[in-house]
């Protein structure tokens, strides 16, 4: 399921600067040309995370950054460990 | 659900504030997406953000206190965390970020494989937009050349320069994807950063030089070897040629439609860096007259 800006917008209750700027920092990363971005799940899952980050866990404008990223190489390295313990079980495929 | 107060470790009299604390402490240690696969703290997270969603609503929270309801039916919904979307991701979604550890790949083949293969998943998936600074020298800037840019998913793009380059200028490259039928082409733009030279300057599409002369070849005309983007070519500097005198080298500037920009040499009188006794002996003796009076306009 893909959505525009503004129904992306409305899901995630984000006005357009935040979002703007969200997308300046490469917190969401929407795929398609600027004028006409593309959101998807994940995008609103990530977008929430990041309310909840700032709201809920007091995280401030720096320290949603780092998470990011390091939550962005967590999953990556876990997403390689997966496919390595899939390989070592299954050495054919 | 257990009672909310004490889930959430406070007092029956804790403040608004005070529950705020309470679940931030523990929401920082057990937040799903923090705790990915402990499901321990995920079954413990959902309980205290229902605790806190009851009590940090002061109708709810006195209706709770007076028993007239409990803390069932309070529970959230089931929610699915941003981890609960990564998992099902493709290898190459956008977020993929295998910066932390990009080299590890070397130590081990089965290592190293695996990071191929989902750099290649990746740069597939974010090539749609992808954005590169690339920083050249000035003389790459005026001539052209072909630079090699390395990605970030450890593989490398060769950017032609085209002649004439501006600083700041975007370059849209295409990337070869591995099934263009399957919209895996995608876009690079690289932006153009130049690297200032010790001589040149760029000024539109001229190139301004100062040049040192010695006083002889400013006073007597001379023709002197003067260097330009192309290489260096033989300038005649006039009799009587100043300092500040600006001489245009015709077509020798930066390209443009149609021809080129020029470059413009501005001389510069350079005296020898040691004393040079001949000369002060004939300075002395020299008698240039009164219309020699170069600070004449400053009425001094």
């Amino acid at each position: 399921m893909t959505m525009n800006d503004s129904d992306f917008r409305k899901l995630a209750r984000l006005d357009r600067g935040t979002l703007e700027l969200w997308i300046e920092e490469e917190w969401l990363i929407p795929s398609g040309p600027n004028a006409e971005f593309a959101f998807s799940e994940i995008d609103l899952a990530r977008a929430r995370l990041i309310q909840e980050l700032i709201r809920d866990l007091g995280v401030n404008e720096a320290g949603v950054g780092v998470i990011l990223n390091l939550l962005d190489q967590m999953h990556s390295l876990r997403s390689v460990l997966k496919e390595l313990s899939q390989t070592t079980r299954h050495p054919s495929t | 659900m257990n009672d909310p107060y004490e889930l959430l470790g406070v007092t029956r009299t804790a403040s608004s504030e005070d529950l705020q604390k309470a679940y931030r402490r523990l929401a920082k240690k057990l937040h799903p997406d923090l705790n990915p696969d402990n499901k321990q703290a995920e079954e413990r997270f959902k309980e205290v953000a229902s605790a806190y969603d009851l009590l940090s609503n002061p109708e709810k929270r006195d209706r709770f206190d007076r028993g007239e309801i409990d803390a069932t039916g309070s529970e959230r919904p089931e929610q699915r965390f941003y981890k609960d979307f990564v998992a099902e991701a493709p290898a190459g979604h956008p977020y993929y970020n295998r910066s932390g550890f990009a080299d590890y790949g070397d130590a081990d083949q089965i290592f190293s494989e695996l990071f191929r293969r989902q750099a290649e998943q990746s740069a597939q998936a974010r090539a749609s937009n992808s954005r590169y600074r690339l920083s050249i020298e000035f003389l790459e800037s005026i001539n052209g050349a072909t630079k090699r840019v390395a990605l970030p998913n450890g593989k490398s793009i060769e950017v032609t320069i085209p002649a004439g380059i501006r600083e700041g200028q975007m370059l849209r490259l295409r990337s070869k994807g591995v099934d263009p039928a399957a919209g895996e082409e995608g876009e690079n733009l690289v932006e153009i950063s130049i690297k200032p030279h010790q001589y040149f300057r760029r000024q539109g599409d001229d190139i301004h030089v100062d040049l040192p002369v010695t006083l002889a070849e400013a006073v007597l005309g001379s023709s002197i070897k003067v260097p330009t983007a192309g290489g260096p070519v033989m300038l005649k500097v006039p009799k009587g040629s100043n300092t500040g005198a600006v001489l245009r080298l015709k077509g020798k500037g930066a390209p443009r439609e149609g021809g080129n920009g020029d470059e413009l040499v501005k001389l510069k009188v350079v005296l020898p860096s040691v004393s040079n006794e001949e000369l002060e002996a004939f300075l002395s003796g020299w008698k240039p007259g009164a219309e020699y009076d170069p600070r004449r306009e400053m009425q001094i």
